[in-house]
């Protein structure tokens, strides 16, 4: 049977579920503030601008994408971001990247990730303090009430210092290490933060995506060409560095489980507003952001880059669909497959 | 034997909604009082009528003959009286009127004296051709194209496959069903006939796997013979003809081509049988079967229906309720098209009348925007991409909308079904072409009303010159002339001159 956009989108957010409780679960109930607190703005944002573009209020809130955007940043952001991290980016997606575009589908960018990378650049040091997973925060237990308390300005629990709250991501240690002439194999093994094959407890997290990623593919709510030429661009760009030089440059698995790869590969690179309509140029947009994940993780100032990445091939769809387009039956040469 | 089969791109399955009229043997409907007979059923030029109101006619007497090459004549499906010939209403999506013989019956059914015309093999493929043309032969499957032009498959054109097509892929659908059903040694007669028309290698029938009845009766049919009786997998729209090409062959036939230029000719089942009571009988075309069906009606079924019965009498017949009734469709909810109204007739490619409460359409949900989330895209059986021809469609560039092959759109109603925004995209493209053939009639008219402009200017400059060369050749032609050498002119001016003053001279002296 057919599907309607509410059910698409409500079915994405279903997939989420898995990694959002592991993401829960490691990092704790910020998440959860982070995420309710989003959707609230989200769906109060878009209801102003809808009366104030004169667009009907229920179809559009009861579609489900402003709640997409909304999920998709608040997972983006550090789990104990201050509440106006998260209005601004959840407001600026929303008003700016979605409704001043034209709404629902008419948006030339990912709006969570226009958000993200709008807070990325005007508040780095709020956005980089990631709060450590909650194994490694042994001084204290975090509970609803702190971090309710720690995002709406009520400062630290007693006993709680930000230096023990906060730590480098993996991605971001690594990359700092590994400047410092350290070996990848060193960095890995010393450092705490990391965990088996990716970051401790985000290497869980990204696990769950992979596994509502792939309930979304068997759902038919995404293709498989997006996520499977990023991953597998990403693949094997870290392969092949990974061969040349595995001191310096750290193992495919490590980038496929790090940072937001999969969320990226299977939820956001995904948004069909923002990507190229044919299976062919989906494959070369998909591919595309992996080769770009890599380079920019690698090479550039930053230590992760599916957001930076994802736009910049937004940027790159109309180009991507001019050109290229599906062979139509019949045209072409007559084959027998 | 088990053949390889193909896969086309897309598709969706619907719910089939055939058992409801698939259950019952098929009875002939009753006579009607009158009968409608438009005089175009088919593609092609209309035919002509021969009859006038006042006429008698018998069962089976042609009453509007071919007219061109491509078009079929029309016959009396019973016997009576002419009693109109004019415009009334047609089943066309135009909701246009259309010229029409109406006949009166007059219940005796006396047929006219038919033409047998033996044993068929000894026939020439061209007469042969002939007796199906006379025949009033359109292929039943839908398009009505005159059959006789398919069994020609041209000079230097060798037919490799010939394919009787009994997909019925769209639901609600059953006529061609229960005709496999109750008639497979028919059917089986008829394509040995086209067969030998076309000297076809090889024969496949193919039939969707949903029909297990049909399935084996065309397989005991067509027992001792070489003729492949293949089940297709049930996904709409396989019954389409290139569609269908493509899962018994793996070929596609050409964007801008026909099955012909890969070899392959495809007749609908329905086709076949009426071939064969041609050429056995001589019976024209001049029934069919035919699928009532739908929420509204109390007992669906599968009726033999005479080409022009009103619809109001089969509705009546299997039982309607007008007050529920939602909408009223010629064909099945996917590619048939609304009735303006149930006092049409049915004509030779009507396959099903659709009547349809609110409760049968899917609810109505609101249109919202595009996500291009490419549902379109993984259902459309021609590969296109909806969404983008949505998009310029919607944006009336008429240029980019061929660049993305509209024209290569069979409008089955796939990316429509499948949209979660719930658009009706199909009505976008039949909006584009619609307006690109308008644009094309203009271009074509300007393009004739500058011909003649310049024509015109050029016929004036033509004249001008010519008046112009003509004056001077006058002039040369006066001075060239020799100046009266003997003074005859003068002296006849002197004398004429001398005349008028004595006349002059005389009227006044009478004073």
């Amino acid at each position: 049977m057919p599907v309607s956009v509410s059910t698409v989108m409500l079915r994405v957010v279903y997939a989420l579920i898995p990694g959002l409780i592991a993401y829960i679960w490691f990092f704790g109930w910020g998440v959860v503030v982070n995420i309710l607190f989003a959707v609230a703005i989200a769906l109060g944002c878009e209801a102003a601008m809808l009366a104030i573009r004169d667009r009907p209020l229920k179809p559009f809130l009861t579609d489900g994408s402003a709640l997409v955007t909304a999920v998709l940043l608040a997972i983006s952001i550090p789990p104990l971001s201050p509440w106006w991290i998260t209005l601004i980016g959840t407001a600026f997606a929303i008003i700016v990247a979605k409704q001043l575009y034209g709404g629902l589908g008419y948006n030339t960018f990912n709006p969570a990730m226009v958000g993200y990378v709008l807070l990325l650049i005007s508040f780095p040091v709020e956005m980089t303090s990631w709060q450590a997973p909650l194994m490694l925060i042994t001084q204290h237990s975090l509970g609803f009430l702190d971090a309710l308390r720690i995002i709406f300005g009520g400062g630290l629990p007693d006993g709680l210092r930000l230096d023990a709250l906060t730590t480098a991501t993996p991605l971001d240690t690594l990359k700092t290490q590994i400047k410092l002439d350290h070996n990848v194999d060193d960095i890995i093994s010393t450092a705490p933060i990391f965990g088996h094959f990716g970051g401790k407890g985000g290497e869980w997290i990204s696990a769950g995506f992979l596994l509502g990623g792939l309930w979304l593919l068997y759902k038919r709510v995404i293709n498989w060409h997006i996520p499977t030429a990023m991953i597998g661009a990403l693949l094997g760009m870290a392969l092949i560095f990974f061969i040349i030089d595995p001191a310096h440059y750290p193992s495919p698995l490590f980038h496929l489980f790090s940072g937001a790869t999969l969320l990226g590969a299977f939820f956001i690179a995904t948004d069909p507003v923002t990507a190229p309509a044919s299976t062919r140029g989906r494959l070369l947009y998909g591919a595309l952001i992996g080769v770009l994940v890599y380079v920019i993780r690698t090479w550039g100032g930053y230590p992760d880059a599916v957001a930076f990445a994802v736009l910049l091939m937004n940027l790159a769809t109309p180009t991507i669909d001019y050109y290229i387009h599906s062979r139509v039956f019949g045209h072409g040469e007559n084959r027998k497959d | 034997m088990i053949r390889r089969l193909w896969k086309f791109n897309g598709g969706v399955h619907l719910p089939a909604h055939k058992e409801e009229s698939a259950s019952h043997p098929v009875r002939r409907a009753p006579l009607p009082k009158r009968l409608i007979l438009p005089l175009h059923q088919h593609i092609g030029e209309s035919a002509e009528a021969v009859v006038k109101a006042g006429d008698r006619v018998l069962k089976g007497q042609m009453i509007a003959h071919a007219k061109g090459f491509v078009s079929a004549p029309v016959h009396a499906p019973s016997s009576g009286v002419v009693v109109e010939t004019g415009d009334l209403p047609v089943p066309h999506p135009s909701g246009l009127s259309a010229p029409c013989i109406v006949i009166e019956t007059d219940g005796a059914d006396q047929w006219t004296q038919l033409q047998t015309h033996g044993d068929y093999t000894r026939l020439d493929p061209s007469a042969l051709r002939n007796i199906i043309r006379e025949a009033g032969i359109v292929g039943l499957g839908g398009a009505g194209f005159p059959s006789f032009i398919k069994l020609n498959p041209g000079p230097g054109k060798a037919v490799n496959t010939l394919i009787l097509n009994g997909v019925e892929c769209e639901p609600y659908i059953t006529c061609d069903d229960m005709l496999m059903r109750e008639r497979a040694p028919d059917i089986i007669a008829g394509l040995r006939i086209i067969r030998h028309a076309l000297r076809a290698r090889e024969c496949i029938v193919a039939i969707e796997d949903n029909k297990p009845g049909a399935y084996a009766a065309m397989c005991a049919a067509a027992a001792g013979t070489d003729i492949h009786v293949v089940q297709v997998p049930t996904i709409y729209p396989a019954g389409g003809e290139k569609q269908l090409i493509k899962v018994l062959t793996g070929m596609e036939v050409p964007g801008n081509g026909l099955p012909i230029h890969i070899g392959v000719v495809c007749h609908n089942v329905g086709t076949a049988a009426a071939v064969y009571r041609a050429v056995e009988y001589g019976e024209p075309l001049i029934s069919r079967y035919m699928t009532i069906t739908g929420g509204n009606i109390a007992q669906p079924r599968n009726l033999e229906v005479l080409i022009g019965t009103p619809v109001k009498d089969l509705l009546d017949e299997c039982g309607w309720n007008p007050a529920t009734l939602d909408r009223l469709l010629m064909g099945g909810p996917m590619m048939g098209f609304a009735l303006p109204g149930d006092d049409v007739p049915v004509i030779k490619t009507t396959n099903c009348i659709l009547a349809m409460t609110a409760a049968d359409s899917q609810p109505q949900r609101p249109v919202m925007p595009c996500i291009r989330c490419g549902a379109c895209a993984d259902a459309c059986p021609v590969n296109l991409l909806p969404q983008q021809l949505y998009w310029h469609a919607h944006a009336k560039d008429l240029d980019k909308v061929q660049e993305y092959n509209l024209f290569d759109c069979i409008e089955c109603g796939c990316c429509s079904y499948v949209c979660p925004s719930n658009i009706p995209l199909v009505h976008y493209y039949r909006y584009a072409k619609t307006e690109i053939w308008a644009k094309e009639r203009e271009k074509q008219k300007a393009e004739a009303a500058r011909l003649r402009y310049e024509f015109r200017l050029q016929r004036i400059e033509r004249e001008k010159t010519e008046r112009a060369a003509k004056h001077t050749q006058k002039k040369e032609e006066l001075t060239a002339a020799p100046v009266d050498p003997s003074g005859t002119k003068k002296a006849a001016i002197v004398a004429a001159m001398e005349r008028a003053q004595a006349k002059r001279e005389e009227v006044k002296s009478e004073e």
